[in-house]
């Protein structure tokens, strides 16, 4: 861990003009990950800009009928607000679903989006690791790869695929099947960010997690106001059973009229470099009946032009049957 | 009073839980410095260059030492065995420019505070020729050799010689079963990390003087293996252990911070302490990746008639590691036509290391395994297959009986208490909602030895006991053992006794494995306390004023806190008395308890377990969970059943581990362990433990020790895993052989 020194503002233009002031600074909210990344040699700041003095907290009512979350509110502030367990009970499963309590306690939600990838290569700095030194090449690729990508990770024309490291959150599952918005400001002021676009496959900058531009700053994450709170689910299949990255996770959330699926947003996480969605594939399910019949055709069409590289093979089918068995648990009713 | 059998809680329990307990990199001394090792990046090669001239430009950097400046340390392997060593030439740290496996510390950053010897450590630069290496055990299978034999060999022995004809023996038998397992290597991972703390004491007539206080299994272990690389003596050498945050064995040998704080102390003439991080917790000793092949035929009875049971193990190119894996089975089943082979592969890794029943897990789940699979081939039920060949002596040890085995009595108590008559036998008939249940069992065996250990007991001029030995506790109990065993034996209130340990001021004692502690040390805590009985007795006689005067020893009992005659209990002199008569001075004995090996010798000496367990299997997305296990454990006496059920409990809770998640995983192409952190390597939390339920059967061993009490680190672990995979096999009908059962071991 290299020397920083360590600034704690108190207004958003102030930490703006520090990210301004100092191209190598980086935003610090519970550190949960940052921490260990500036231990392990990978991250490398000169300075850090505490969050959590910014007026980023707390959680209210939009008009539009939907909710925001702060972006300094602490994941389990988050998981366990009466609002969201009452209209979003799926982000709060999906939530509750991720780390240990002291780790929620610590950790915030603008931080979660910017959680890094669990890759082994990525985290022994003395293995090649595109994602960390761009150009090094990727270990994983021929190498251990029982948590890696399973889609998206085709490369350009040019160049072959550069990494296949996933994204480790489970709350951003829960959000992007949500459709959350993801509200930044930054010296050219605010602007909103759909949630499928703000973080990014890997293509061939895979250093680059997400679309936030350099000296920009998450204030807020919106939550439109369908919170599908009658059916839904977040499945997490892992290595153990709490305390473990997901192998394979599916957030479903379902809007139904008898039998019948009126609305349908199916999200996976551990399967690539973004949590995963397929608005096609949920599309095969609205207006239809809920039969694990379509399950599995939305399974199948989800899991479309996936690539295994070894290890991670099995997660192909894994992810089928986990598709199937959460669009199942979320049919049948959930208050 | 009697403290022995009883559920004294941990003496060192408030301890532990307020913070007052200190560990090894907690000691603080004015001046300390850091050190940070620096770790190698490849397999197998040469460092060509090291240049530290970036770290050693901060101010605050003392030096970095590496093989090109390190100073001149012993020059024969010999000095560099500690007590657990195997055969071979034992590692030295920044020896030479030679790279012997990924990991290896290439260099130590000494600094005047943590942070800076960290950042320092990022900025020296290190350059290699790599050669090939080879990690792959598997790739390497037909290239099995012969061991070296040791000493280590002498406590952990080789195969016996084959016994009948087993191939013939296998090709007439009416049934027989055949597998082949492979086992990944694990890394210990204590709670603890490596690290030692060495305060340079100054120098009294030219010497310099250390108190080391370091992460081990045994304080004297560290000492000699210092006092011998630095060229020391004994008295300028002292460690101290009083607490260890886990071992699991990782702490039977120095491991190289050791080495590192020593050298830089002495070359420094300062304080220095050296702490390991998790990631370097994975560059030294493991339990090392092991592949065997399991035979047995058995005639329609059930009779088994032949048995062959192969292993072959991964060392590393510089000491030949042994465990003893496929002895077992033949400990376990008295067939007359068997062969047992182990064998080894050097590989570019560092030597394994003993882990937590070494061998015994890995053998117990082959033959295991085994006996369930020929119990479905049979029609027989598992646990009758089992008492149909229940051994009563033990072949490999030339015939010898089993000191105690109660055995049986473990497969009654168990299947009554798990409900095992109500088993349906059929694979996958059985269903909890949509999940499939399994019930499985599986036999354990350890050994239950004991070696030689001294101890001192001190009778203070207010009446207080203080009885020491250079033992270490890991959190097995071992104070609060020793406590009751000394109250008792002096027939004390346990208020009034203290016992310690940890120190090579104390008396020697060797180092905390083989589940041989709590026999071996108690034995010491017990003879040191009837040694001061008889002082005490004598000093109290002394005077011709004396009621004691004429009395002979054995006409005294001790008991609350008083010495009293036996017939005549109201003539009596309490301690505290009788001590006031060695002239103000306190009263003290130093003992030494050997174990008497020619009639230890005629006897096999194990402890037995039956492990008991359901899962449930949830067959579409491949999850196992343990639901509920049952462990009955012949052990001996039990000194405290509460401290042993936490002992139990936690070798329960390390074979759901071993069964179901832990892996080290190497990456062949770097000869790399690649999951070196707690988030990647996994081990059970919380949410993957239910229902663990430990029974202990009455078992009477006079021939073991005086005690009649056996140790019992390793024996909860032994039988577990087995038993998850024989419950999975029922649960799901599909036999999986290598471990962990992991998601898509189940399902593909």
């Amino acid at each position: 861990m290299n020397p920083f020194t360590y600034a704690r503002p108190d207004s958003v233009d102030s930490a703006l003009d520090e990210l301004k002031a100092q191209p190598n600074a980086r935003l610090i909210g519970g550190g949960t990950n940052l921490i260990d990344l500036m231990k392990e040699n990978i991250e490398h700041p000169t300075r850090l800009v505490d969050v959590n003095r910014l007026p980023l907290g707390g959680i209210s009512e939009l008009p539009d009928g939907g909710l925001r979350l702060g972006a300094t509110v602490t994941n389990a502030e988050t998981a366990y607000n009466a609002l969201v367990t009452a209209r979003y009970p799926l982000l709060s499963e999906t939530i509750l679903a991720g780390a240990s309590p002291q780790l929620r306690n610590m950790a915030t939600n603008g931080g979660n989006l910017f959680q890094r990838t669990r890759c082994y290569y990525f985290y022994d700095t003395a293995m090649p690791c595109n994602k960390r030194e761009p150009g090094s090449g990727c270990a994983a690729i021929g190498g251990y790869n029982r948590i890696h990508a399973i889609l998206g990770t085709e490369g350009s024309e040019n160049q072959p695929t550069a990494c296949i490291a996933t994204y480790p959150s489970d709350m951003a599952v829960a959000l992007a099947a949500l459709e959350a918005v993801v509200q930044v400001t930054g010296s050219n002021g605010e602007r909103s960010i759909a949630f499928a676009d703000f973080h990014r496959l890997p293509g061939n900058e895979p250093w680059r997690d997400n679309t936030l531009e350099p000296g920009e700053i998450v204030t807020s994450i919106d939550l439109p106001a369908k919170g599908f709170n009658q059916h839904h689910t977040y499945l997490k299949l892992r290595d153990r059973a709490s305390y473990a990255f997901a192998l394979v996770s599916v957030a479903v959330g379902l809007e139904m009229e008898g039998n019948s699926v009126t609305d349908a947003r199916i999200a996976l996480g551990g399967v690539a470099h973004k949590p995963w969605r397929k608005p096609e594939a949920e599309q095969l399910l609205i207006g239809r009946e809920a039969t694990p019949d379509n399950f599995r055709l939305v399974a199948e069409n989800l899991l479309a032009g996936a690539k295994g590289y070894g290890h991670n093979t099995f997660k192909i089918d894994l992810a089928k049957r986990a598709i199937i068995r959460a669009l199942g648990e979320a049919m049948r009713s959930k208050v | 009073m009697t403290y022995i059998g009883q559920p004294v809680k941990r003496v060192d329990g408030r301890d532990k839980v307020t913070g007052k307990a200190k560990y090894a990199a907690e000691f603080n001394v004015p001046d300390l410095t850091y050190g940070y090792v620096i770790s190698g990046t490849i397999a197998k090669g040469k460092i060509t260059r090291i240049d530290s001239s970036k770290a050693l430009a901060l101010p605050g950097v003392l030096t970095v030492f590496t093989h090109e400046n390190r100073p001149h340390t012993a020059w024969f392997d010999m000095s560099y065995k500690d007590q657990d060593a195997p055969p071979g030439s034992p590692f030295r740290p920044l020896h030479d420019a030679k790279i012997k496996y990924s990991g290896q510390p290439v260099a130590l950053v000494v600094a005047e505070t943590f942070e800076l010897a960290r950042y320092a450590a990022s900025l020296v630069e290190v350059s290699y020729d790599e050669e090939t290496h080879e990690t792959d055990l598997e790739a390497h299978l037909s290239e099995g050799r012969e061991p070296s034999i040791g000493m280590a060999t002498l406590i952990k022995p080789l195969p016996p010689k084959p016994r009948g004809d087993a191939d013939a023996a296998m090709a007439q038998a009416p049934v027989s079963i055949k597998a082949h397992h492979v086992h990944g290597p694990q890394h210990h991972n204590p709670m603890e990390m490596f690290g030692t703390t060495v305060v340079y004491e100054g120098e009294k007539k030219g010497k310099p003087y250390f108190t080391i206080y370091d992460k081990t299994q045994g304080a004297p272990n560290s000492q000699l293996y210092v006092k011998q690389i630095f060229g020391l003596s004994l008295d300028q050498v002292r460690v101290i252990s009083p607490y260890v945050g886990g071992g699991f064995g990782s702490g039977l040998r120095p491991q190289y911070q050791l080495f590192l704080a020593v050298m830089a102390a002495k070359e420094l003439k300062r304080s220095v302490r050296v702490t390991l991080t998790r990631q370097q917790m994975f560059t030294f000793g493991h339990r090392p990746q092991t592949v065997q092949d399991v035979e047995l035929g058995a005639a329609a009875d059930g009779t088994i008639t032949a048995l062959k049971h192969g292993a072959i193990a991964a060392t590393s190119q510089f000491e030949d590691y042994t465990e003893v894996v496929v002895n077992w089975s033949g400990m376990l089943y008295d067939v007359p036509d068997a062969t047992l082979e182990y064998k080894l592969k050097s590989l570019d890794l560092y030597s394994p290391l003993d882990m937590r029943a070494p061998g015994g897990v890995t053998g117990d789940h082959a033959i295991e395994t085994a006996m369930d699979a020929l119990a479905y081939e049979l029609n027989m039920d598992p646990v009758e297959l089992r008492l149909k060949n229940y051994s009563e002596k033990d072949w490999t040890e030339d015939d010898k009986p089993f000191s105690s085995k109660e055995l049986r009595e473990c497969f009654r108590q168990g299947a009554e208490r798990f409900g095992w008559a109500s088993r349906n036998p059929e694979p996958r008939a059985t269903k909890r909602g949509d999940v499939l249940v399994g019930w499985g069992m599986a036999t354990g065996i350890w050994d239950a030895s004991r070696m030689f250990a001294r101890a001192e007991a001190l009778l203070t001029v207010n009446g207080k006991l203080r009885v020491s030995s250079a033992t270490a506790d890991i959190g097995t109990g071992t104070y609060t053992i020793m406590t009751q065993i000394a109250a008792d034996t002096m027939g004390m209130p346990i208020e009034d006794v203290i016992f310690r340990l940890g120190d090579t001021d104390m008396p020697m004692a060797p180092i905390q494995g083989g589940s041989w502690t709590a026999s071996t040390v108690g034995s010491a805590v017990k003879q040191v306390c009837e040694d001061l009985k008889k002082t005490l007795f004598k000093l109290a006689r002394k005077s011709s004023q004396s009621p004691f005067h004429n009395a002979d020893f054995k006409e005294v009992i001790f008991r609350n806190g008083q010495m009293a005659l036996r017939e005549n209990p109201s003539i009596a002199m309490s301690l505290t008395d009788i001590v006031s008569l060695n002239g103000g001075r306190a009263v003290s004995e130093t003992s030494t308890s050997m174990p008497n090996p020619l009639e230890l010798k005629k006897y096999s000496r194990h402890t037995h377990s039956a492990a008991f367990v359901e899962v449930e299997v949830d067959e579409d997305l491949g999850t196992v969970t343990v639901t509920r296990a049952v462990s009955a454990i012949a052990a001996g006496k039990i000194l405290n059943p509460r401290t042993a059920r936490s002992q139990i409990i936690g070798g329960m809770v390390w074979g759901i581990s071993h069964a179901l998640q832990e892996d080290s995983k190497m990456d062949h192409r770097y000869g790399r362990f690649m999951n070196h952190n707690l988030a990647e390597y996994h081990m059970p939390v919380c949410a993957d433990i239910h229902d663990l339920d430990v029974i202990f059967v009455e078992e009477h061993d006079e021939i073991v020790n005086p005690l009649g009490a056996k140790g019992i680190g390793e024996i909860g672990l032994v039988a577990m895993p087995a038993a998850i995979a024989n419950a999975v096999f029922h649960a799901t009908g599909k036999r999986i052989y290598d471990l962990p059962i992991t998601i898509d071991r189940v399902l593909y």
